[in-house]
């Protein structure tokens, strides 16, 4: 035993490779190949009488969706309309109860709300969206409050509604990494800033900001890209009204058994994602994620 | 005297946001007990006969047996991926680290539809049917980074001399593990496997795709809401998920803190 762990000692580079081999076989070998794959059928065309496409290469799909049909331009900025409102709201939301959390509240509150917040963070996506149809819903508790108030409001399956249910459910994806972001701001920093006369929004716009960004950043890596991925939230809150990219991967997939479709479209969140993270590295937004 | 208007203005804004987070799972978990099958506010009679006929509904059994299934064996593959990509990042220096790291977190940063079309379609290409296996694939590769977050976390606050002290004394490699590393690192596995369960257990995105015929819980629930008639049946098994994830997120945090946001 001894002389085996003296072998490991000396050779570090074994060690290092017997550490990294079972998981770079899954990721690669599973994963990785995988999203190759997704690749390659997207070249592929349908069959009509069987779910296995033919492997017949062509452009096709990409001919389909790129020039030939406008629905999925429209499918595609609905989409990234939706994505954006959500950061924006997430980040309105998010930012006071994250600065409220690390500058303010004392750390057993700090302990209590980053309990609360990550909860709902790991609760059941579509039971969550369920609930927000029972909400949302005409005979729900949102127009029943209001109607209570003299205010006529009825939200059932609109676009209004599923932007607050996107809101809703990727919230917490904004508020951990953004805590953690402030987190990381020197208290010595803001004195500093204050004994040299800085006001308060002084310091805000030019000392905390600029080091809580890589934070916003990770966290809108998140609300976007789950917000580009979903086809649930436009069925359950949207009644399946607006559709967006999520949802025509979902139905080429499954109703239309057309996957080479559905693989090529893919691509373009799979791109934008791209973008957005090559940008975000460079921010130096990872370490927050 | 504006300093404290400002915190009165933080800590009720903060107070509204969480109202907004937990109103939702509020009014799941009183629908549960609507007596009606009508599903609008306010609720006019309250019962719990709908918690027995979940109960001995077969199917709702078999998606929770499933999904248990799922949920444990992604925990253990995520377990031993997550901890040695963990090990090999803080521990040693090598050619392609960053790279590493960053396919770690792939899985869980590209959109779920993604990684769901991705493993179907190569599940597909090289006949592998959809089972319970193909489901755990899927479950284990956006688990890893929960349990590599955590143990990475603990690793870098702890310093690697101990380690090299340990087999100074003459310990092996193995004793090492048990008696130095194990004891430090046993609450942030602990930790990252009830993480790693909670997400499992609710995901439904990329299981949509790697289920094939089969239902975990959040399948049958998704598939339940378009059946009126079953809603009453749904509002039970909702709330019940929401409170069996609750309880290993809040074990979690007992144990470990919320790794990547508790420092020192």
């Amino acid at each position: 035993m001894t002389r085996l762990s003296a072998f490991f000692f000396r050779r570090r580079w074994l060690k290092l490779t017997l550490l990294l081999a079972p998981p770079l076989i899954w990721l690669v070998g599973i994963y990785l190949t995988s999203l190759g794959s997704l690749f390659v059928q997207s070249f592929w065309r349908a069959d009509e009488l069987s779910p296995n496409p033919i492997h017949d290469w062509n452009l096709d799909n990409y001919r389909q969706f790129l020039s030939i049909d406008p629905v999925y331009r429209t499918v595609v900025l609905r989409t990234l309309a939706f994505a954006s409102i959500t950061t924006i709201v997430d980040i309105a939301l998010a930012f006071p109860l994250a600065y409220y959390a690390t500058r303010v509240a004392s750390p057993r509150m700090r302990r209590t709300l980053l309990v609360l917040v990550t909860i709902p963070l790991f609760s059941s996506l579509i039971v969550r969206l369920y609930s927000m149809r029972l909400i949302l819903d005409d005979g729900g508790l949102l127009t029943w409050s209001l109607a209570k108030l003299g205010i006529d409001v009825r939200l059932g399956f609109s676009q209004p509604a599923m932007a607050i249910a996107f809101a809703y459910i990727w919230l917490p994806f904004m508020i951990l990494p953004l805590v953690a972001a402030f987190e990381r701001v020197p208290g010595s920093l803001i004195e500093a800033s204050r004994d040299l006369g800085a006001k308060g929004s002084l310091t805000f716009r030019t000392v905390i900001l600029p080091l809580v960004m890589p934070g916003v950043i990770a966290g809108s890596i998140f609300t976007f890209s789950l917000t580009l991925g979903d086809f649930i939230t436009p069925q359950i809150v949207g009644g399946d009204n607006f559709q967006l990219i999520g949802t025509v991967v979902y139905s080429n997939f499954g109703i239309a058994n057309n996957a080479p479709f559905a693989a090529a479209f893919a691509t373009v969140p799979l791109a934008i994602m791209a973008v957005y993270l090559l940008i975000a590295k460079r921010l130096g937004a990872f370490e927050h994620l | 005297m504006e300093q404290t208007t400002t915190k009165l203005g933080l800590r009720v804004w903060t107070a509204l946001v969480v109202l907004f987070l937990y109103v939702p799972l509020a009014v799941i978990a009183l629908y549960a007990f609507n007596r009606s099958t009508t599903q609008a506010w306010p609720i006019s009679q309250f019962s719990t006969r709908w918690f027995r006929v979940a109960w001995d509904d077969p199917e709702v059994r078999d998606a929770f047996i499933l999904s248990i299934k799922a949920a444990l064996g992604a925990v253990a593959v995520a377990l031993v991926l997550g901890t040695a990509t963990a090990f090999a990042v803080a521990r040693f220096a090598f050619f392609g680290r960053d790279a590493v790291s960053f396919l770690v977190v792939i899985p869980i940063a590209l959109p779920g539809v993604i990684t769901g079309l991705a493993l179907q379609s190569s599940f597909a290409i090289s006949g592998i049917d959809l089972s319970l296996w193909t489901i755990m694939i899927g479950h284990a590769t956006f688990c890893i980074v929960i349990v590599y977050n955590n143990v990475l976390a603990r690793l870098r606050r702890m310093t690697p001399s101990i380690e090299d002290a340990s087999m100074d004394l003459g310990a092996s490699g193995l004793q090492t593990f048990l008696y130095v590393l194990l004891p430090e690192l046993r609450t942030v596995f602990v930790a990252g496997a009830l993480l790693a369960f909670a997400l499992s257990w609710d995901e439904v995105i990329v299981t949509l795709f790697t289920a094939g015929a089969q239902s975990t819980v959040p399948i049958w629930i998704y598939a339940s809401l378009r059946s009126a008639n079953q809603l009453p049946e749904v509002n039970v098994v909702a709330a019940a998920t929401v409170v069996i994830s609750i309880i290993p997120i809040w074990l979690a945090q007992r144990l470990a803190g919320l790794g990547p946001t508790q420092r020192s």
